[in-house]
């Protein structure tokens, strides 16, 4: 090292690294944490974890419905930190679900999926969906009561997609049912195809970010002074990695991936749950039409998420959170009538006779489907004449109100399904389950 | 109006590049979606043209006078229930819940098959009783040979509801 080495700045490898990552300089304004809560990057450290201890697993995984629930029973009984290489590579998993999920929430909240962050928006709904389906593949590897069920009810899901979909389920498990042919097919997905798909979307996801000027700022903040990259960004974001990876190794050591007996095809368990991140559909099936729940909604969801960008707005409060006073006001009365509207929908659902019963000679796609759907959709809309009524709100605000009554019922239903679901799919408390 | 020589030849140029340029990305879409399909095809099961022991589909269940009339027998090996009606005819109903899957189990004291991923249920004729089941449990054609019920499992047969055809008798 020279005399005039200086702390400040990285060495020329290190530099030549960070630097194809960051830009050299970035506005000071996007160091705060509250701007991003550091979520975009927690998720890619997520995946370079996923990634090393997914390898390390491959190393005493046998992909075949006889030996599958054997090797992971060797790996956490017969070798040293098997079982917690097990553990981290589940926690991170679900971490990275979480992490993707409320990245998402921040860009949609902070308006950053509008032009010149389209693209990013776009390719970060394929990463979502790509992250889902990596973690649904490896949810069967196991092949334990637990994974065997769950996959059954999902991919049984695609049957009610008209015309194609019990073909896309027999190509996904390459079979009529859940077999060998199935874990080989999940095996090659979740160890191949996937993350390869995923680290090419996600170089291209990064260099859109240099390509828009970095992380969203207000317009207030236009002017403020941009400084190094290194050390100010790189010293915070080593914080939040190490940090991260803290809480990583309390989870993995504390809390044991779970594991139940060996898969048996003839009895499902009672009750049979999806994988956690599925349960709000699946609870949304008790309520719904097949049809409803698994086509109609998710359709109107993407296409709604695609055309987002190009709804024409007339303010421009993007990099604020909740974009203004009015829109946070809005927003917490979006987030309690979705919690109430919720709730309610669900303990009246209950409690009501079925209405195929009622009517039986009304077809159930009209009883369990259209009704139910016209009643959530209107009690929306009404509410949110009301909202706009009494916030007079602007467009994004309007669309914020609804991806927040969105987001909370979602997350009201999965919550219903995990947590007051017991035997015979009936609600009770989480204490009696 | 005629154009000058270089005009007409700058045009003629364009045209034939703009063509190009605009076939590109199609026949990039058509390659892109070709090898979708091919990598999709990889995934599904081929035609099994080499089998080292052939097993027959056509089980034997058991003896007619084995089960007694107004009776539920659960099959897990095959999948299946024999159910014996009323009046002493076999229908063979898939375990498989028509809504998603799962496994049901027949509960005596009701009297109807239960789901326990969403509680449907359906009665011994395999028609649903509680939604969100939304038609009947598939069922196997049945054939009574010399005595003995066999139930050929390659055949699941999707039905909306029950009908009299799919019952059969012993002679």
């Amino acid at each position: 090292m020279t005399s005039n080495a200086d702390t400040t700045k990285p060495s020329v490898n290190l530099n030549n690294l960070i630097l194809h990552l960051h830009p050299r300089r970035i506005k000071a304004p996007t160091l705060r944490f509250t701007v991003t809560f550091g979520l975009g990057g927690m998720a890619a450290l997520l995946v370079v974890i996923q990634v090393f201890t997914g390898l390390l697993l491959k190393f005493h995984y046998e992909p075949s419905p006889d030996n599958a629930y054997n090797s992971i029973l060797n790996l956490q009984q017969g070798l040293l930190f098997g079982q917690l290489a097990r553990n981290l590579h589940h926690w991170s998993a679900v971490l990275l679900l979480w992490t993707t999920f409320l990245h998402m929430l921040r860009v949609l909240f902070t308006g950053a999926y509008r032009k010149p962050r389209h693209m990013n928006w776009f390719f970060g709904i394929v990463l979502l969906m790509l992250v889902i389906l990596s973690n649904f593949t490896g949810y069967l590897l196991p092949w334990d009561q637990l994974s065997y069920w769950a996959v059954t009810i999902s991919t049984s899901l695609l049957d009610y997609i008209p015309f194609i979909g019990s073909s896309i389920r027999e190509s996904l498990l390459g079979g009529k049912e859940v077999d060998a042919a199935s874990l080989t097919n999940f095996f090659n997905l979740h160890t191949g195809v996937i993350p390869v798909l995923m680290v090419v979307l996600m170089g291209y996801h990064f260099w859109r970010i240099r390509k828009a000027g970095g992380v969203i700022v207000a317009d207030k903040d236009k002017d403020e002074p941009m400084i190094d990259t290194y050390p100010h960004l790189v010293a915070r974001e080593l914080v939040v990695a190490l940090v991260l990876i803290a809480i990583l190794f309390l989870l993995g050591s504390l809390f044991d991936a779970p594991l139940r007996e060996r898969a048996n095809p003839a009895i499902s368990p009672n009750p049979a749950k999806a994988p956690w991140y599925f349960m709000g559909l699946q609870e949304l099936l008790i309520h719904f039409h097949p049809f409803f729940a698994v086509v109609i909604f998710p359709v109107i969801l993407l296409l709604a998420g695609f055309w987002l960008p190009y709804i024409k707005l007339t303010d421009n409060n993007q990099g604020i959170w909740f974009l203004s006073e009015n829109g946070k006001r809005a927003g917490i009365y979006a987030f309690l009538a979705g919690l109430v509207m919720t709730i309610l929908f669900i303990l009246v659902s209950d409690v009501l006779p079925d209405p195929e019963m009622l009517l039986p000679f009304i077809p159930s796609l009209i009883t369990t489907g259209f009704i139910p759907f016209l009643v959530a959709a209107g009690g929306i809309f009404l509410f949110l004449k009301y909202l706009h009524g009494k916030f007079s709100l602007n467009r994004s605000e309007y669309i914020q109100c609804v991806i927040i009554i969105l987001v909370v019922s979602y997350t009201v239903l999965s919550f219903t399904g995990i947590l007051f679901r017991g035997e015979g799919m009936k609600l009770m408390w989480p204490w009696q389950l | 109006m005629t154009p000058a020589l270089s005009d007409k030849k700058a045009k003629d140029t364009s045209g034939r590049r703009d063509f190009l340029r605009k076939a590109w990305p199609v026949v990039g879409l058509v390659a892109a979606a070709e090898f979708l399909l091919f990598t999709i095809n990889m995934l599904r099961p081929g035609k099994e043209l080499s089998k080292s022991n052939p097993i027959s589909t056509l089980k034997i269940i058991g003896n007619v006078e084995d089960f007694q009339v107004n009776s539920v027998t659960t099959d897990r090996v095959n999948k299946l229930f024999l159910v014996r009606q009323q009046d002493g005819g076999f229908l063979a109903l898939s375990l498989i819940c028509s809504h998603l899957g799962c496994s049901v189990a027949w509960d005596e004291p009701n009297t109807r098959f239960i789901c326990p991923c969403h509680s449907s249920a359906f009665d011994k004729f395999g028609n649903v009783v509680n939604s969100p089941a939304a038609r009947a449990l598939d069922y196997f054609p049945v054939t009574i040979e010399a005595g003995k019920v066999k139930v050929d499992i390659s055949r699941k047969m999707k039905r909306k509801k029950f009908d009299k055809s799919q019952v059969t008798y012993a002679l």
